[in-house]
């Protein structure tokens, strides 16, 4: 069987049985491997994409069940890597070991997409299904401020 | 404890003498220069031509390189240490930079692969930048010298006339590049060991890239996916495998294994034994398919048989129970200080305090899971590929499991995705190599999540006891400390066990932060191994080690004693960091000694506002002060906790914590940052949040629905505040997290006077004190 799909804006079909998590058609599969194993629960967010510009936990998605829809990860979410989180990421130096990062900042961009001005509440309800065991909490959540107000004009 | 350095280089990898037991050399190689040490070699390589490649002239040079500089003046730093979040290569780079006099834009990493020449690897401990300040400072001064001198002669100019700066040597009438220099150049310098020994640092006022702001080099490649980790890695033609644990991590024997029901699974391929020679994974079996979720899939259908081992109705109480049963046993352990006078002091005094505390066991709970690849290349040598913190301590276990010489192992390495201790102990690098080996194939083993923390090598749980004796006149006489855990070290790394009183051995990574700059009289500290943890799991170093539970039971006891004297425990603890005798510190060291660790605690009491700010009910402040690691190279710590305790639900709730750090010359201050932001709220983790059960010999709490390390919505406000000086540098990856726990306890006391002794501090815990106090 197969499903045919688009990721950071490039058509595929990949044989992959339908309910194979898409987390691994993204890793093994297809080779793109910003994407990060970390639970397998959904509970951790490492894994964190965009489907249809929604956030959701790759390890839970069955393959089957993205048909014709468009994936974002890590590598596509600017050409450049230049999208204002990342670069509030470095302006903040937020990573540590780096693992979780990719699956923080596709959850934190889908946040400034539904909340432009997030408050740190809303930082904190969105964000802390993302867990990072370094704890660098503190930069994530200065940086997502931050990205918000570049996002809406402030010059970085 | 001071010998753990010199040991852990003579008996943990190919001993690499110091830079300052060997001479310096400086010549070109391939169009660059190279600086590296001189051994044996060294004369031959001073009458070799330049040109010759390191470790091809004929007499062995031994080419043992830290950094070289290429024509286009690319200063690429050799870093042989693991990269998992404590930006590690940035921290070493400046190092050498700073001597060098490097243009630090023109700085480049290099994550180097095992090799002797580089050896020994092991990153943990909070040792790198405190063990290698001064070889790679010295090896940056080296390179300065011969660049000096080899520019000086360009310049036509006296190299006493000339400075480096930036990259570029300075002469009255000109200056040149380093790249310029290495094209143009005849770099062959040597210096002997003396004259490394004999080099002098650059005074710290004319510092320019150390304790100064900088950005890690890491940290890029960490926000677009582009950072690769051992799980990332594909190499041709491997299989996939998931482990299946026996019931026992010890002793345990496959019986039969039945897979006829996994055959049915497209892409599963077999399933093997591990046999381990080393025993270290001896009874696991290894599920091999063509791809990861075949491995999973087919996981799940294979039935093992095995017989137990000893440990299969083992529980977290058990264990509990084995230590305290140690304690009270007067002869059992190691006395790791046992001061003459002791019982003395105790029966002269007019009373005593004793209270017992315990700590549970941690998950490593390391974002990546366990992941290796091991692959048999020709001429029986072996490929293996990890993520690793101490292929040096591995090696010697992988050559005798595959019955092959250390030489034919090249291990690779790989960023980490975390670390915190779990990858000190490569047991699943051993098991994939075995399952490699028993399979004749390419293996890539992966663990689960669940798998990761069943075959855990978690932080022991540990029982404690301490005793006071305090004398008529509310002086300490005597203190004294029990500790029962598992030792790691015993079991995985047994050649760094320390010798105690009368020569018994101990694990002195247990003990870690229990000699402390306090002056409480005769001392007297007792370790156990508690065996059934040793045998019950393969028990591990996990960040802090014994600092991190041991200063659970001091900081918290040292509060219970000042209040049963009716002092208020800050001025109790000033009262007794003097500074005097063995606590005055050590050069170099431990300049100060423990009037540094008075200096922070003031220093946090003043930012906290402890003593002096009212707060809401049920809501308080307390307070801790630790030194880190080894007393060798102490980072002097205090915090101050702010808590609220929820009468009605038990619930503890830290609202803020306050740090102030003393670890000498902060190398970068940035990370330095970063690493006591996440080290504090790892500790609040460790305090609040976290703590895994045993049930029937197995970990019970094998992933986030039960296992729950603190979110960002449990991040308290923060203020860290470093204190400024040059003394040499000290830890920063594990100190932070050792002084939170017992802050949080005693803020618990201070709000609503119960005193828990068990960590994690538990809402229940709460609950039941406040009701056996009505």
């Amino acid at each position: 069987m197969s499903t045919a799909f688009k990721i950071n804006g490039q058509q595929v079909s990949v044989n992959d049985a339908g309910d194979t998590p898409l987390l691994w058609v993204i890793r093994d599969t297809l080779g793109i491997t910003g994407t990060k194993f970390g639970c397998g629960i959904g509970m951790c967010g490492a894994c964190t994409v965009h489907v249809n510009g929604r956030a959701v936990r790759s390890c839970l998605t069955a393959v089957q069940d993205v048909a014709g829809a468009a994936i974002t990860t890590i590598e596509g979410l600017n050409p450049r890597g230049e999208h204002p989180l990342q670069s509030a990421w470095i302006r903040h130096q937020v990573p540590q070991c780096g693992y979780c990062q990719s699956g923080q900042i596709m959850q934190a961009a889908a946040l400034l997409k539904d909340i432009p001005k997030p408050t740190d509440a809303d930082i904190n309800e969105v964000m802390s299904g993302n867990l990072c065991r370094c704890m660098a909490y503190v930069r994530i959540k200065a940086a997502i401020l931050d990205a918000a107000a570049v996002m809406r004009g402030k010059k970085p | 404890m001071s010998e753990i350095f010199h040991r852990l280089n003579n008996t943990a990898g190919r001993a690499t003498p110091g830079l300052t037991r060997r001479g310096f050399l400086i010549g070109m190689a391939a169009g660059s220069a190279v600086f590296g040490f001189a051994g044996a070699a060294l004369q031959a390589a001073k009458g070799g031509k330049t040109g010759q490649v390191p470790g091809q002239t004929p007499a062995g040079f031994e080419p043992t390189v830290w950094y070289h500089i290429d024509a286009q003046g690319i200063v690429t730093i050799n870093i042989n240490r693991a990269e998992m979040g404590q930006h590690v290569g940035t921290a070493l780079a400046r190092i050498v930079a700073e001597e060098l006099e490097a243009d630090w834009n023109s700085v480049r990493l290099r994550y180097v692969d095992v090799e002797p020449k580089y050896a020994p690897f092991v990153t943990g401990g909070s040792w790198s930048v405190f063990n290698s300040y001064y070889p790679l400072s010295r090896a940056g001064a080296a390179g300065r010298i011969a660049l000096v001198e080899a520019g000086a002669k360009l310049l036509s100019a006296a190299p006493a006339n000339c400075v480096a700066r930036n990259g570029r040597v300075i002469g009255p009438a000109g200056e040149i590049s380093y790249g310029e220099i290495v094209a143009r150049g005849d770099l062959l310098r040597t210096l002997s060991a003396a004259e490394v020994a004999a080099l002098p640092l650059k005074p710290a006022a004319q510092r320019r890239l150390l304790a100064r702001e900088t950005r890690a080099i890491d940290i890029p490649d960490k926000t677009n996916g582009k950072a690769v980790f051992s799980i990332d890695v594909r190499v041709g033609g491997m299989v996939f495998g998931r482990p299946l644990a026996p019931p026992t991590r010890n002793g345990a024997a496959v019986s039969a294994i039945d897979d006829s029901a996994a055959k049915a699974v497209p892409g599963y391929l077999q399933t093997v034994r591990i046999k381990d020679p080393s025993l270290v994974v001896d009874g696991y079996v290894v599920v091999l398919a063509e791809n990861w979720m075949a491995a999973m899939a087919a996981s799940e259908k294979v039935k093992v048989t095995w017989t137990a081992g000893k440990t299969a109705a083992v529980t977290s109480e058990k264990l509990a129970e084995f230590g305290r049963a140690q304690i009270a046993d007067q002869a059992a352990g190691t006395y790791v200080i046992n001061d003459e006078g002791f019982d003395h002091a105790v029966s002269s005094a007019a009373r005593t305090l004793e209270r017992n505390y315990s700590t549970s066991l941690l998950m490593h709970f390391q974002m990546e899971p366990l992941s290796a690849i091991a692959r048999q290349t020709e001429g029986g040598h072996w490929e293996l590929h990890s993520g690793s913190q101490w292929q040096s301590l591995s090696l010697p276990v992988l050559s005798k499991s595959l019955g092959v010489p250390e030489d034919r192992i090249h291990m690779k390495t790989y960023l980490l995705g975390g670390g915190f201790g779990r990858r000190l102990n490569d047991d699943f690098v051993l098991m994939a190599a075995l399952a490699a080996k028993a399979s004749g194939k390419t293996v890539k083993l992966m663990f689960t999540r669940e798998d990761d923390c069943l075959i855990t090598s978690g932080r022991t749980p540990s029982v404690q006891k301490l005793r006071a004796a305090i004398t008529p006149d509310k002086t300490i006489a005597a203190f004294e400390h029990h500790v029962a855990a598992g030792w790691a070290t015993e079991v995985i790394a047994p050649a760094l066990l320390a010798k105690g009183v009368g020569g018994k051995l101990y694990d002195p990574f247990v003990v870690l932060g229990a000699e402390t700059w306090y002056e409480f009289g005769k001392i007297r500290l007792r370790s156990m191994s508690n065996t059934l943890v040793n045998n019950t799991y393969r028990t591990g170093w996990q960040r802090g080690v014994g600092s991190g539970f041991m200063n659970f039971g001091i900081e918290s006891f040292v509060d219970e004693l000042a209040r049963e004297i009716g002092q208020d425990p800050v001025a109790f603890r000033l009262a007794h960091l003097r500074g005097k005798g063995k606590n005055a510190g050590a050069p170099d060291r431990s300049d100060g000694g423990a009037l540094r660790q008075a200096a922070v605690l003031k220093r946090v009491v003043e930012l906290s506002g402890y003593g002096k700010r009212r707060l809401p009910a049920d809501t308080a402040l307390g307070i801790a002060t630790t030194t880190g690691q080894e007393r060798e190279m102490p980072t002097w710590i205090a915090c101050a906790a702010q808590v609220h305790v929820d009468r009605k639900s038990g619930v503890i709730q830290c609202q803020k914590l306050t740090l102030v750090i003393d670890c000498g010359t902060v190398i970068h201050p940035d990370g330095a940052l970063a690493q006591a932001q996440g080290g504090a709220l790892f500790g609040l983790s460790i305090a609040l949040h976290e703590g895994a059960r045993f049930e029937n010999g197995q970990v019970a709490d094998r992933n986030l629905d039960s296992y729950t390390p603190l979110r960002m919505r449990d991040v308290p406000e923060m203020q860290i505040e470093f204190a400024r000086n040059t003394y040499r540098p000290m830890p920063m990856g594990e100190p932070p997290l050792t002084v939170v726990a017992p802050a949080i306890a005693n803020a618990i006391f201070n709000a609503v006077g119960v005193r828990l002794r068990e960590l994690p501090l538990r809402p229940q815990a709460v609950l039941a004190a406040l009701q056996s106090r009505t």
